[in-house]
């Protein structure tokens, strides 16, 4: 039960949620709550939580580590893999066998992306930051540049619909899928002697040079795993809005960085749990619908988001650990 | 990263022979010399590839078009300088335009340019201060900050403010678009220009030159972002200087918007977002090192030549400007891989 504990952060995020539905619940009504919606919500955590993932790796990698690129190589992969397939009517492939393909070649082409941010970061030794906005702009510019910027439609595909959609045990699919995906990111980080090794190279990166730690290897690790959540996030984009275009998301860099902020992550490295990534991102979009529900306008959002932000990051400034009764926030891995 | 350790990575890489070290300890002795090369080098290249390049209209053509973001990059530049990085320019710029454009039209329609130049400078400048201050409160790493303050700078003025175009911008702005500085006939008969608020970016340069080389907060901006804890013992506050580069970086944002209204003569509140990466991009072929203590305003002059240049003649070597983003993508990371580089092998990470 250890992996479960409950640190304040968690417990925060359980609260921020709760208090979320119970606001939106007394504004809006019983809508809010209809299963029509959960579910609806539920879909549209999937894309923003994989992005999230891929932050938090960066950021827990430390020395300012950060992955920007992500919604650009998301949005790359989903496109690239459909003009391999081409249109759904001319693939000759089942449904099922066109979104299995569709998930194999973007996840590839995700992790491709990754790769090269691995190895400019890794192995060349450029910071994440120039990097990997680099690599930003260069992902989308090859998006541009493959549909003369014009956005995909995929039409109307049943199984793809439903991966994203159609409830199976309570929710759609691609959540599952986001949560099969977050379980076993999380095991990596846990379980496996090169998490453990991610987490201590983070808190201090020379102790963990003299320690032996192949950090250019585990760079190469974070990101080649960041690029192919990314892709996975563009077969459940081009599933849920049966297109794909360039541009798709642009807020999302920030949304992203914003979950990962949310769910404790400290940008100074060494620490993270993907438990409070999930949650955050499930608190964000619940935020996101309720939003909706109002009728807020995009721009009045992403003022939100941007006040927000630096709202939780003045929140992780304040130490709370010490009233915390039961066993005190450690960093590092456990 | 102390020099014994940079012996040891670069020993290890076998990255640097004799040679390679020289150069790269080159490079980095002279910050502005690299990209000028470069700049060069790409003007002869285009001259080879297509001879009509070379007309002086060109060069018209492309002093005009890297006014606005040859303004934001020298505030970036200061800010990558002192340590910091900042993304919300475009938005500090969007903001200060509309919100001064607005108000001039509506309640001082016969404002002089100057004021408005004035207003441009102290209210862009107002903005980067909350930059540096949330930096300094909050402790976490500028590029997180300054992205929220983006999305609360553009989200605050598309929502309290305004989304519509403003066509008829104010008689003192236009005629300062018309002013001209100097011009000529293109080998096509086409009129070509420099206009007289190019003269805004070069003093713009003169002056942050100054700043940075000839007065104690200039030393104290390099000092700071190379080492901070060393440039707290040295006596300077350090808080403080982060706060002036930031102050400093939305100074030359609020001109940038204010010159991007004269040039197109109309004020969108949704035009500037999305050219941040471009601007780094800039700043980053100019040696400005994310890592602090390097920034120079030659070669920030260069980079913004450069990429200004290149966004412009893909279509005249026979690349269809659908490249553009891609082009630019791969200039930042060769940019980022080439100084990772020479920082190794001249020992100066």
């Amino acid at each position: 039960m250890r992996y479960l504990r409950p640190d304040i952060q968690l417990l925060g995020l359980v609260v921020i949620n709760a208090a979320i539905l119970i606001a939106a619940y007394q504004i809006i009504g019983a809508r809010f709550l209809s299963p029509f919606n959960l579910q609806s919500m539920a879909g549209q955590v999937p894309e923003i939580g994989l992005l999230a993932l891929g932050v938090t790796l960066a950021m827990i990698a430390g020395r300012g580590g950060i992955d920007l690129s992500g919604i650009a190589l998301a949005n790359l992969s989903g496109i690239c893999a459909y003009l391999i397939l081409g249109p759904f009517g001319d693939s000759g492939f089942s449904g099922t066998g066109y979104l299995l393909a569709l998930m194999a070649l973007s996840v590839s082409f995700g992790l491709a992306g990754g790769i090269v941010n691995g190895v400019i970061i890794g192995y060349l030794g450029v910071t994440s930051i120039i990097a990997t906005l680099g690599t930003q702009l260069l992902f989308t510019g090859i998006a541009v540049a493959l549909t003369g910027g014009s956005a995909q439609t995929l039409g109307f595909i049943p199984e793809l619909d439903d991966f994203a959609n159609e409830p199976v045990a309570g929710m759609p699919l691609s959540v599952w899928l986001f949560l099969g995906v977050a379980l076993c990111v999380a095991a990596w980080l846990r379980l496996t002697r090169s998490g453990q090794q991610l987490y201590l190279m983070g808190s201090n990166v020379k102790a963990a040079r003299f320690a032996g730690i192949p950090s250019k290897a585990l760079l190469l690790k974070v990101y080649m795993i960041a690029g192919a959540m990314a892709g996975v996030a563009g077969v459940i984009i081009a599933a849920r809005t049966s297109s794909l275009k360039w541009d798709y998301g642009t807020s999302y860099v920030l949304v992203a960085i914003l979950v990962a902020v949310m769910a404790g992550v400290r940008p100074e490295g060494g620490h993270g749990r993907v438990i409070c990534v999930v949650l955050a991102a499930c608190a964000l979009q619940l935020l996101t619908s309720f939003f909706n529900f109002l009728a807020l306008s995009n721009f009045l959002r992403d003022f939100a988001w941007g006040v927000l932000l630096l709202a939780f990051l003045a929140v992780m400034r304040v130490d709370l650990s010490g009233y915390w009764p039961l066993r005190p926030a450690r960093d590092g891995p456990d | 990263m102390s020099t014994a350790d940079t012996r040891a990575t670069s020993g290890e890489g076998g990255i640097a022979t004799p040679g390679t070290q020289r150069f790269a300890e080159w490079v980095a002795a002279h910050p502005s010399a690299f990209p000028l090369g470069l700049l060069l080098l790409t003007c002869a290249l285009v001259a080879m590839i297509n001879p009509a390049f070379l007309q002086i209209g060109n060069v018209y053509d492309l002093l005009r078009a890297s006014v606005v973001t040859g303004l934001f990059a020298l505030g970036v530049m200061v800010v990558l300088s002192s340590g910091g990085l900042d993304v919300s320019f475009t938005a500090i710029g969007a903001l200060v335009m509309y919100v001064i454009t607005r108000y001039v039209i509506d309640h001082a329609p016969d404002m002089p340019m100057a004021p408005i130049l004035v207003a441009g400078l102290v209210g862009g400048c107002l903005l980067g201060v909350i930059n540096g201050v949330l930096v300094n409160l909050l402790r976490a790493p500028a590029l997180i900050i300054t992205i929220a303050t983006q999305y609360a700078f553009r989200g605050f003025l598309l929502t309290f403010i305004g989304t519509s175009l403003v066509m008829n911008i104010p008689a003192s702005m236009s005629a300062f678009n018309d002013l001209t500085l100097v011009q000529g006939v293109n080998a096509d008969g086409q009129r070509v220009r420099v206009p007289a608020y190019f003269l805004v970016f070069a003093a713009a340069a003169v002056v942050s030159w100054l700043m940075l080389n000839k007065t104690l907060i200039g030393r104290a901006v390099y000092a700071t972002g190379a080492r901070p804890e060393i440039a707290a013992r040295l006596g300077f506050n350090v808080a403080r200087v982060r706060v002036f580069a930031f102050a400093w970086a939305g100074a030359l944002a609020g001109l940038a918007g204010i010159l991007h209204v004269v040039s197109n003569r109309l004020a969108n509140p949704f035009d500037l977002a999305g050219n941040e990466l471009t601007v780094i991009a800039a700043v980053v072929i100019g040696g400005a090192r994310i890592t602090g203590g390097t920034g120079t305003v030659g070669g920030t002059i260069s980079g913004v030549l450069l990429i200004t240049l290149v966004g412009s003649v893909l279509i005249q070597i026979g690349v269809p400007s659908i490249w553009r983003t891609a082009v630019i993508g791969a200039f930042i990371i060769a940019a980022g891989i080439f100084y990772a580089w020479v920082d190794r092998a001249a020992g100066r990470s």
